[in-house]
């Protein structure tokens, strides 16, 4: 199994696989091991799924984090995929995800995850990034780290640095 | 002016580090060149025709005159000792090695100064009046905000990766609009509400380029502590919706002419409501402790100096031409606003070579407090000088190329390097502005013929605000040739318009004659009291059109 990235820059084996959107006609398959499915499907099989804490769901670009408003607590684990490393909707869709519907499990950052862009994620939520294989996962922790501080409030700080600099 | 604190200053360092590493990788071939575009755009690194370009940011165009001296430094020591200076207050170098730009970077950080998000699918510089408070008709002034909004867009986590490039500006008078607000993608004109409270008119999708528009208002009134959780509302609609599949539909323009003013205002006002009492809602502290930096300078009492002034304009018929032309009225008695015209015909406009640089801030350190401001028009303004001392001033910008007075005349042109420099462009547009300054060479006549806007743009992405000149120009491709587009009527101010294309483009070499024989149905068209755009408004085109292409 390729390796995960966690929000502190240690690297841990990653256990889930990510299950693509079946083809027309094609069933969904769930693996053996743990499985993030896309979240339209999850809603739709609710019953089976909800609670289970090997299976989450995965969000592309252009999804709604709305739908899973009501359900943020039965899900072990939401993925957001970044079909390319410059669409920038998934920061949107994690604060969201996390600010607004209070979700609390793991967030993580799937598909065209690149170093640059870690510590933004970071600061938009995500707990752990797949990056993309021919990446230097080595070299994780030092993008994950170029600032020590931002000026904005995000998910991982309430204070944006004006009202730290009151204090 | 704003200083860094702690935190700014290593948030600098920082990024100049970050940089540092991005292009160590991109030249060790870790990053593929599609993966280091973004990250050298919003560093202000571009790759252009003959060689890189590395757009400096000006934050609202205000400058001290230690950046000048360093900004002269570095166009000497890494350039060809000159440097450029944009439409949008920023200033550009056109000959950096990408090799040495973390290098440039670290030097202007230890002056304060940056290239942050000066290009790229970002939040850019944010700009405003270059007259900001020391004009007497302002309702506040506007840099604190522009200020504020700076530090917030500044590595915003949430809007690096945005559909397209998304300019802010801000405006504070009533009665002129010097930084075009509603040309921008969104545009706040500081007001008060009937309460006596302060507050912004948000202008939203407005901009230039492929499909010109002039910015509807989504919010008439925004409380002034309300500013950034509205922008960052503003922000995460554009960011969610606004289109990706199509880079000429990806600004919020589109978007917002595809949802309605009204719908996409709705749709901004509910994300608002959660986070309108976020703790990124403003304070009243944090608004004064920004404020603090943008204090009155330590003005003399003194009066106007109406007589002494009166008696050297009678003696020299030169000064007395600057002083109607390039010089402004300030809010302080005995004080004055001079612009710098950087438009000597034979100089690219807004070009100005390192001991320019230079002799701008000696200036500006013996006549202006030490700051000095770049203008929309890429000239340069020395906001705070006395008026006793105007005539020693003027005397010393003519020897330096500074004292053209040809503000707002139809030669204080707009002009975008075009075709010479820039790998977008279709044509050239620095010679197609020497020519038309070449013609119109008598001083007299342009003042005649009174404030004209001549903008000149070398592509679609009308850098040099063609859509908004009273007289706009565009260079266009046809089958290899360089050609160019005239439009008429378009204004930038209050009563922003886009222009209308007069009608098939014409060669390099006919430009002048063209643009001359517009001049000339303003001048047999014209009442005593009208403009060029108040005669274009009454008369219509069809005039112009006849004339023209007789």
């Amino acid at each position: 199994m390729p390796d995960i990235i966690f929000r502190d820059g240690s690297i841990c084996q990653n256990e889930w696989v990510v299950v693509p959107r079946p083809e027309n006609g094609e069933s969904l398959t769930i693996p053996e091991q743990p499985a993030l499915i896309p979240a339209d499907l999850w809603l739709e099989n609710r019953d089976q799924f909800a609670g289970k804490r090997d299976i989450g769901v995965w969000l592309d670009g252009h999804d709604e984090p709305d739908v899973l408003a009501d359900h943020v607590h039965e899900l072990p684990l939401v993925a957001i995929n970044f079909p390319k490393f410059s669409d920038g909707r998934g920061y949107s869709t994690a604060r969201l995800l996390r600010e607004r519907f209070g979700f609390k499990n793991e967030l993580r950052a799937i598909g065209d995850v690149l170093l640059d862009q870690l510590q933004f994620m970071k600061r938009c939520g995500f707990d752990t990034y797949d990056l993309r294989p021919d990446k230097d996962i080595r070299k994780a922790a030092r993008s994950l780290n170029f600032f020590s501080q931002g000026y904005q409030a995000a998910t991982d700080t309430d204070l944006p640095l004006f009202r730290r600099r009151a204090s | 002016m704003y200083v860094y604190d702690e935190h700014d200053r290593l948030m600098a360092k920082e990024r100049v580090a970050q940089f540092r590493d991005q292009t160590a990788r991109a030249l060790a071939g870790e990053l593929e060149e599609d993966e280091f575009l973004p990250l050298r755009l919003q560093n202000g690194l571009y790759i252009q025709r003959l060689a890189p370009m590395l757009r400096i940011c000006v934050p609202y165009g205000m400058l001290r005159s230690a950046q000048l001296r360093r900004l002269a430094r570095i166009t000497r020591d890494y350039d060809k000792s000159y440097a450029h200076f944009t439409t949008r207050q920023n200033v550009q170098l056109n000959w950096p090695a990408v090799e040495d730009v973390p290098d440039i970077l670290a030097e202007l950080a230890e002056v304060e100064m940056h290239a942050n998000q000066t290009s790229g699918n970002c939040i850019r510089n944010t700009t405003t009046d270059q007259f900001a408070g020391v004009q007497a008709d302002e309702i506040a002034d506007p840099r604190p905000y522009c200020e504020i909004i700076r530090q917030w867009s500044t590595f915003h986590p949430e809007f690096a990766y945005l559909p397209r490039k998304f300019k802010v500006a801000v405006n504070a008078s009533e009665k002129t609009d010097r930084a075009a607000i509603q040309v921008h993608d969104i545009g706040l004109q500081i007001v008060r509400n009937e309460s006596g409270d302060l507050g912004f008119r948000v202008h939203v999708g407005g901009g230039l380029g492929r499909t010109p528009m002039i910015a509807p208002v989504i919010r008439e009134f925004l409380p002034e502590l309300d500013l950034l959780t509205y922008l960052e509302s503003i922000l995460r609609v554009y960011n969610r919706y606004g289109r990706r599949d199509n880079k000429f539909k990806a600004r919020i323009k589109i978007l917002v002419k595809a949802l309605t003013p009204e719908g996409f205002s709705e749709k901004v006002e509910t994300e608002w409501a959660h986070i309108k009492d976020s703790p990124t809602r403003l304070t009243p502290e944090a608004i004064e402790r920004i404020q603090g930096y943008f204090t009155e300078p330590d003005y003399a009492e003194l009066s106007n100096a109406t007589d002494q002034l009166a008696q050297q304009r009678f003696e020299s018929r030169a000064f007395d031409q600057w002083l109607q032309h390039n010089v402004d009225t300030h809010k302080k008695p005995g004080y004055a606003i001079v612009s710098l015209t950087l438009k000597e015909t034979g100089t690219p406009p807004g070009d100005v070579t390192d001991q320019q640089l230079e002799h701008i801030a000696d200036l500006a350190d013996e006549y202006s407090f030490g700051e000095a401001r770049v203008t929309h028009y890429q000239n340069v303004v020395l906001a705070d000088v006395r008026q006793d001392r105007l005539f020693e001033l003027w005397q010393q910008l003519g020897p330096l190329g500074f004292g053209t007075a040809n503000l707002h005349t139809l030669n204080d042109i707009i002009c975008c390097p075009g075709g010479d420099f820039c790998a977008l462009a279709n044509a050239k547009s620095i010679p197609v502005a020497e020519a038309i300054q070449r013609r119109f060479d008598n001083l007299d006549y342009l003042y005649d013929l009174g404030n004209i806007d001549l903008n000149i743009s070398g592509c679609m992405n009308a850098c040099g605000h063609h859509h908004v000149g009273n007289i706009g120009v565009l260079g266009v491709d046809k089958k290899g040739q360089e050609f160019y587009q005239v439009s008429l009527g378009g204004a930038s101010q209050h009563d922003a318009s886009i222009g209308k294309i007069l009608g098939p483009s014409f060669a390099q070499d006919d430009m002048p004659d063209v643009i001359a024989k517009i001049i000339d149905v303003y001048i047999d068209k014209r009442t005593e009291e009208e403009s060029f755009v108040d005669t274009y408004r009454r008369v219509g085109i069809s005039p112009f059109k006849e004339r023209v292409y007789a």
